[in-house]
């Protein structure tokens, strides 16, 4: 059989990338964050105030943060329980330092860098341990949970400058507040980083087939690591955020967010056994739950409520459509 | 129903002569699957009180047959008989039912049941409740255990039991049902010297008992050792069967290997240029011992062997997946010996595997995905992708590769095998490297893509490339190399240059027999 004098021709795509898009999870959230805007706009009439609406943007911004590099662990084919726990760790060595006199800028350092260095911890457990990292990161989860408690006791820390106040309350222009502001250019970081980096198609590779990323000389180990260390600094910038924002620390703060999270994650598209998903899917999911809990609020629905109305959605949204492709076969 | 002794015979009541009739005859069987015919009029007997010894390289139907006679596949064509009626085997336990059992080279067992539990697993023995009846269970799995020789508590945790002793228990398994055939596929494979000796006795016990046993192995000492009878398969056929007294080792070589060369290779003329690679004395813990050799641009490297000869492992350490323990391998004169793929794919060595699925392509991405994957530092501009850059780079290997597909952005998975096989050379090929491992480049590859596999490997090595090919079938070993190194149990068995090489040579090297080559 000799080679073809002619090659024959393949197509780089065949779909129009138009029709692909329309039919994409990321439409779907679209269409289901529409029709919570308008529900809520049509059921309360304080809904569309733009103070209310920026106020509203707290409850989701510090966790998208993380669930920005959430998505891209869970993409990788990994897990990290341990942000919640994370951000009180990272929120009591900002209280302690405070305490010792440390300044605006040398607390977020602090926060952050606190949050680098456990993300760098669960990524030696899993990356050079090789430990499955949901075991690894339960496990760090109650140590730096532990040690939050530790050093706190049952007390507070509070007296932080009024500098440090703008991370989690000031506005960068009009309504916009400096939570949302730094979202969106994470978001859009992050998204050239898993869409538009070498970076990002080697997570892909490796979420879904670690094995053969590694025989195409893939770092797995390497990129494992930068990922959960990628996950405590957003971790770690969350609590300055969250911690600037109530003022105070206590050892309970962040406790469950892990979990708000994952869900972010998951609702927005990325698959739980890792190997696609997309950060607009994510941003949109974490605009959907931010929606949802406004709302409800301003109907004054009950928290309890609300938790049971992410379930169902997160469920049915989840389901639908593998209910569709049931039905159609 | 277990529980009775299969056959109570002695050794002295035994007397199973050769002209007894046949306990299992299979007439006519004929197996295709999708582009392969893998058994085609294959006809069998087994005796009462004989050992079979079926015989064939890797490929020639052996599993197969065991797969039809185990109920796992229906054959197309052709029937089975035991004891002179015709029988079907649609599942596992209608092949038990009459009689058939298999103790197969890895036999899954649970290291969290007990001894007994695993023997009677699916068939355990129940009371009048329908619960088990785990007396009962205790006792007879005692009396199997015994009726082998096997020293063992049934109550003992399997996984507190060594390789040997786990192998008893799948013989155990394998006798608990009213056996009339034993299959043995190649049963000696991971047991040491003394548990040979002691599955030797094993066989002669179950000889006694009048039992037909199919013994499956590359070994011929082994063959000449035990059996009394042989049968000889060669492309899904039987090329020859008869009594072990009456054939010699040289003619059952030359019965496995006495084809015509069928497949067509191309022509070469080899331009073998200055040493590329050079590998001394590399060890591993487990797997290969002080393997030696060199290899130079323009030419085509095979490596013979056994399917466990430590090929792939060798190959594997090469690219850096696994360390040596020892040995230097130096890349165009360099010392280095990767510790990663990734430094392999830097110093200019990449490798092909033969599992392909597993470790050769991520199936769900696209083709240009993949096929970018090991050079996204080529096409890339600090770190970001440039789409156009991928897709012309992949259109570029895709064309030189005569690559079928729908379209560059199919997820892979979809594709034929061998076209996966070609977008996994074409990933290697876009790193330009130096020396590329083709690990089994065929297997499960149809017969159109295999030559052009075969085509492309020769226009490789015409560019200068340094090919080195891993493959157990001997018509590509001979069809493409320039010079052929044959491995057996880890170790460097022979060396040979292409010219004067025969199939006989391979067969003898890599199984043991004789004098290996000159190294």
């Amino acid at each position: 059989m000799t080679m073809a004098p002619t090659p024959r021709h393949i197509p780089d795509r065949l779909n129009g990338s138009f029709l692909r898009r329309l039919k994409s999870w990321e439409t779907l959230l679209l269409a289901v964050a529409a029709a919570i805007f308008t529900f809520n706009a049509l059921a309360s009439p304080y809904f569309l105030d733009p103070w209310n609406l920026s106020d509203a943007t707290f409850n989701f911004t510090e966790k998208a943060m993380i669930a920005l590099a959430m998505a891209l662990l869970i993409i990788a084919g990994e897990i990290d329980l341990s942000v919640g726990a994370i951000i009180a760790l990272a929120s009591v060595a900002m209280g302690a330092a405070r305490q010792m006199g440390v300044e605006t800028t040398g607390l977020v350092l602090i926060g952050a860098g606190v949050g680098l260095a456990c993300g760098a911890f669960n990524g030696f457990l899993v990356a050079g341990l090789g430990l499955p990292s949901i075991v690894a990161t339960i496990g760090t989860m109650s140590l730096f949970r532990g040690i939050a408690y530790i050093i706190l006791g049952d007390g507070a820390y509070g007296g932080y400058p009024a500098s440090f106040a703008w991370f989690g309350q000031g506005y960068v222009w009009g309504a916009i507040t400096f939570e949302l502001a730094l979202l969106a250019v994470l978001a859009v970081v992050y998204g050239v980083l898993l869409h538009g980096t070498n970076f990002g198609r080697r997570i892909y590779a490796i979420g879904n087939n670690a094995t053969a990323a590694a025989f195409s000389g893939v770092r797995v180990r390497r990129i494992r690591m930068t990922l959960f260390m990628l996950t405590g600094l957003m971790a770690g910038i969350a609590s300055v955020c969250l911690t600037s924002r109530l003022g105070s620390t206590r050892p309970s703060i962040g406790m469950g967010m892990e979990l708000e999270v994952i869900t972010m994650v998951v609702l927005g598209g990325v698959a739980i056994t890792g190997g696609s998903g997309t950060i607009l899917g994510v941003m949109l999911a974490a605009l959907i739950m931010g929606l949802i809990t406004f709302g409800l609020g301003l109907l004054n629905v009950p928290g309890v409520v609300m938790s049971i109305f992410v379930g169902i959605l997160l469920i049915s949204v989840i389901a639908l459509p593998r209910l569709l492709e049931r039905m159609r076969r | 129903m277990a529980a009775e002794p299969l056959v109570a015979a002695s050794a002295a009541d035994a007397p199973f002569s050769v002209s007894a009739g046949p306990v299992l005859s299979l007439r006519g069987i004929v197996k295709s699957f999708p582009g392969v015919k893998a058994l085609q009029g294959v006809e069998l007997d087994l005796y009462p009180g004989q050992v079979t010894a079926l015989i064939g390289e890797n490929g020639a139907g052996k599993s197969t047959l065991v797969k039809l006679l185990t109920g796992v596949h229906q054959p197309d064509e052709g029937e089975i008989r035991v004891g002179g009626r015709v029988a079907r085997f649609p599942t596992a336990a209608a092949a038990a039912a009459e009689g058939v059992t298999a103790i197969h080279q890895e036999t899954v067992l649970f290291d969290e049941l007990s001894v007994a539990e695993n023997i009677f697993l699916g068939h355990a023995p129940l009371n009048r409740f329908g619960l088990i009846d785990w007396p009962r269970m205790r006792r007879e799995a005692r009396e199997i255990l015994a009726r082998i020789g096997a020293d063992l508590d049934p109550d003992a945790p399997l996984k507190d039991l060594g390789i040997a002793s786990k192998h008893l228990v799948a013989i155990a398994r394998a006798l608990s049902v009213e056996a009339r055939v034993v299959i043995m596929d190649e049963p000696t494979a991971a047991l040491s010297h003394k548990e040979i000796g002691e599955l030797y006795e094993l066989v002669e016990r179950l000889k006694a008992q009048g039992k037909a046993i199919l013994f499956i192995s590359h070994k011929f000492d082994e063959i000449f050792r035990i059996a009394d009878r042989y049968a000889v398969f060669r492309d899904g056929g039987m090329v020859g069967a008869g009594l072990m007294s009456e054939i010699d080792e040289r003619r059952l070589v030359e019965m496995m290997v006495g084809r015509a060369m069928d497949s067509i290779f191309p022509v070469r003329t080899p331009q073998i240029g200055e040493e590329i690679l050079s590998v001394s004395g590399y060890s591993h813990p487990t797997e290969f011992a002080d393997v030696s050799f060199t290899l130079r641009r323009g030419e085509i490297l095979g490596f013979y062997g056994l399917v466990g000869a430590g090929r792939s492992e060798l190959m594997q350490a090469l690219f850096g997946i696994s360390r040596p323990s020892a040995g230097i391998c130096r890349i165009a004169g360099e010392e280095r010996s990767p510790r990663s793929p990734a430094e392999a794919v830097e110093a200019g060595l990449v490798y092909a595997p033969e599992d392909r699925g597993l470790q050769g392509a991520v199936r769900a991405l696209p083709i240009f995905q993949n096929l970018t994957l090991p050079s996204l530092g080529r096409i890339s501009r600090a770190g970001l992708l440039r789409k156009a850059e991928e897709f012309a780079l992949t259109r570029h290997y895709a064309e030189r590769l005569d690559l079928r597909a729908a379209s560059l952005d199919q997820p892979l998975g979809l594709l034929s095998g061998g076209n996966q096989q070609k977008v996994v050379i074409g990933k290697w090929l876009a790193t330009q490297p130096k020396i590329i491992i083709l690990d089994e480049p065929t297997k499960g590859v149809d017969v159109g893509s295999k030559a052009a596999v075969h085509e492309f490997m020769a226009e490789l090595a015409a560019e200068g490339l340094a090919v080195i090919m891993v493959s157990s079938e001997i018509p590509e070993i001979l069809g493409m190399s320039d010079r052929v190194i044959v491995m057996r149990e880890g170790r460097m068995v022979g060396e040979y240059p292409r010219a004067g090489l025969t199939p006989e040579i391979l067969v003898r090297a890599a199984a043991g027999i004789g004098a290996g080559g000159a190294s």
